[in-house]
């Protein structure tokens, strides 16, 4: 077993006709993972290297059973394009777009929550994949291994090296997920630690967090009290000077 | 992006909050024009940091000769480090009760958070601490909007003086609308006064999600008000993520987290980082380049370090912009390479045909972040 995404799991890519949506969705089929449509409005009828591209995922979860949406579509238009998805029917939506207004996270996060069953992955996160089974996002795969060790982290590219670094010491991964370092993300550590834990295949965790904000201590305390299987943890940034902020970006950063 | 006191102020005209009558001068000359102010006038220095009115960076004037005095003490004086470049003039207000309130994003709870206190005008952090009752906190869920009822509730909760409830319940259900429908990251009034002239806002502090930009053209001129460090305005005008820190080894890498963790790394192997460079996700050749051009004019880099982990990022274009910016080029300090993930093959040949003897190439973080130590001292 895996979890959230695995063989089985049937994606639907929104934003599939833009350079981004493409490269990458093409990957994530190139790997084995079912891309079964993609979306884009005034587009229905027409394809993508054999993809079809639907007006809207209400119509391409009804013609081609997707689950999964993936989310590639501009900052502007990204929080429409979730709830588009979530409201289309499909369970779980992996949006990789960066550079979403605060705002329009949390109304759409709070949208979600309320009126739907669908979880969000991300915003500004990579995406996840269940090595050997099925790629949603932008990860690369070449460095994945299958295997029993889930892996998640608030950053990507650290996500990247973190599960690099396993596959050099012939160490599998059951699932790998970004979960995003945006100020409202979807899934949480804690959602998805409570996952690795129920998960069959999974027998330990890494999580890799960053300076900054509570969410890792607030994983810590989770763990404490429901998890049982090993959880090994690295935050970035510890050598980073305090209070450098004063920039748009740079608070990001040193959160 | 964090404003100004007199941006912020710029914003509550918009947003139909009421404050004090004002006027801005950035040298005194703009004195010998009608001002339009009814004395006593504050004196208000417009710095990003704390603690001016100790430092001298607030005064109230009783007349003219008063103001252009103060005027001249407070223009070009350095508060923490800040340079007074410009003042805020605003008629004085007597002040009869004064009050806090502040709008923010609450990151655990994803949801909004107003707090409120009778007790204003002071540090709030200390009354918090002190005295938590005397704070007030709710939250508001995104998606619903903030009642006229709710903001009722609010006000007498926070023990706020009934006599005012019409008017101070416009100004907060404003205050709201500014942080919501203005994409602010924060909005806190310190003091929110009751004032012979009513309820007024009588500070800002306002910083703008820079990520709404797209929705509001006025956040381009905010910006372009705000000074850069030196250090940091070439990276900037590149539009790339650029901090000045005071080590040797100059960093350029790809996404916050991996850049953070390659200063940890470098720190391990005894080195310190120069710089934080992200050129973020998707970089082209061309960002690649430019990062480097930023980091040619930092004297103390001894040595650079290229950590890249491609995931959106291709290691090809990233090559690619190494041998743009570095062919034909006298290279002044030696430049360690680290690729990996998407395309790192394509990269590596890349490199590897373009040999250059000072451009090293190193297949992990560790022993990139060693030699680039090494290479430094």
């Amino acid at each position: 077993m895996s979890i959230l995404i695995d063989e089985n799991t049937k994606v639907v890519v929104q934003g599939l006709t833009g350079r981004e949506g493409q490269f990458h969705a093409l990957r994530n089929r190139d790997y084995g993972t079912k891309i079964v449509a993609g979306t884009r409005p005034g587009k229905g009828g027409e394809n993508v290297e054999g993809i079809p591209i639907f007006d809207d995922v209400e119509k391409a979860v009804s013609e081609t059973d997707a689950n999964v949406a993936l989310t590639f579509v501009p900052p502007a238009f990204a929080k429409d394009a979730v709830l588009e998805a979530a409201f289309g029917g499909c369970e779980l939506i992996v949006c990789i777009t960066e550079g979403i207004p605060a705002k329009d996270e949390a109304e759409m996060y709070d949208i979600l929550k309320k009126e739907t069953k669908a979880s969000l992955l991300g915003p500004n996160c990579p995406g996840l994949i269940s090595p050997g089974k099925a790629n949603v996002g932008i990860m690369p795969h070449e460095i994945t291994l299958p295997g029993n060790i889930g892996v998640v982290s608030r950053s990507g590219t650290l996500t990247y090296q973190a599960v690099h670094e396993l596959t050099n010491l012939n160490i599998g991964q059951s699932t790998c997920i970004g979960i995003g370092g945006d100020p409202v993300p979807g899934m949480s550590f804690i959602d998805v630690i409570e996952k690795f834990q129920a998960d069959s295949e999974t027998e330990g965790i890494v999580m890799i967090g960053e300076i900054g904000g509570t969410a890792e201590e607030e994983a810590a305390d989770f763990i404490k009290q429901n998890v049982t299987k090993p959880v090994v943890s690295y935050i970035a940034g510890v050598t980073a000077p305090p209070g450098k902020k004063n920039g748009p970006r740079r608070s990001n950063c040193f959160r | 992006m964090d404003l100004f006191e007199y941006q912020g102020k710029s914003l509550y005209q918009k947003f139909n909050i009421n404050h004090p009558k004002s006027k801005l001068i950035e040298n005194l000359n703009d004195l010998n024009e009608p001002i339009n102010l009814d004395f006593p006038i504050v004196v208000k220095a417009q710095v990003q940091v704390g603690g001016r009115g100790k430092a001298g960076g607030i005064k109230v004037a009783k007349d003219i000769t008063q103001l252009t005095q103060y005027s001249e003490e407070i223009l070009g004086m350095d508060i923490k480090g800040h340079k007074v470049e410009i003042l805020l003039l605003e008629e004085a207000s007597n002040i009869l009760e004064e009050y806090y309130i502040s709008f923010t994003l609450d990151r655990s709870e994803k949801k909004y958070l107003i707090m409120l206190s009778a007790k204003g005008g002071m540090d709030i952090e200390q009354v918090a601490e002190e005295n938590p009752d005397d704070l007030v906190k709710f939250h508001v869920s995104p998606s619903e909007k903030l009642t006229s009822s709710t903001i009722t509730e609010l006000i007498n909760k926070a023990n706020l003086n009934k006599d005012h409830k019409e008017s101070l319940s416009e100004i907060i259900e404003n205050l709201y609308l500014m942080f919501t429908e203005g994409d602010c990251d924060l909005v806190e009034v310190n003091p929110l006064a009751i004032t012979d002239n009513g309820v007024m806002a009588l500070d800002s502090k306002v910083s703008l999600d820079i990520n709404a930009k797209y929705k509001h053209p006025y956040f381009d001129d905010f910006e372009q008000e705000i000074p850069i460090p030196e250090s940091e305005k070439n990276a900037k005008e590149k539009g790339l993520n650029f901090i000045k820190l005071d080590g040797s080894v100059g960093i350029i890498g790809n996404g916050a987290g991996l850049v953070m963790s390659t200063l940890d790394v470098v720190a391990e192997n005894g080195g310190r980082a120069a710089n934080f460079l992200d050129i973020g996700g998707g970089a082209k050749a061309e960002t690649v380049s430019s990062a480097l051009e930023v980091l040619e004019a930092d004297q103390n880099v001894k040595s650079v370090l290229i950590n890249i982990f491609g995931g959106i990022t291709r290691c090809d274009l990233v090559a690619e912009g190494i041998i743009e910016a570095t062919k034909g080029k006298e290279l002044v300090w030696p430049i360690i390479i680290r690729l990996d993930g998407t395309n790192s093959l394509e990269g590596l040949e890349i490199l590897k045909a373009n040999p250059n003897e000072k451009i090293f190439i190193e297949e992990s973080m560790d022993s990139a972040a060693k030699l680039a130590v090494q290479k430094g001292l």
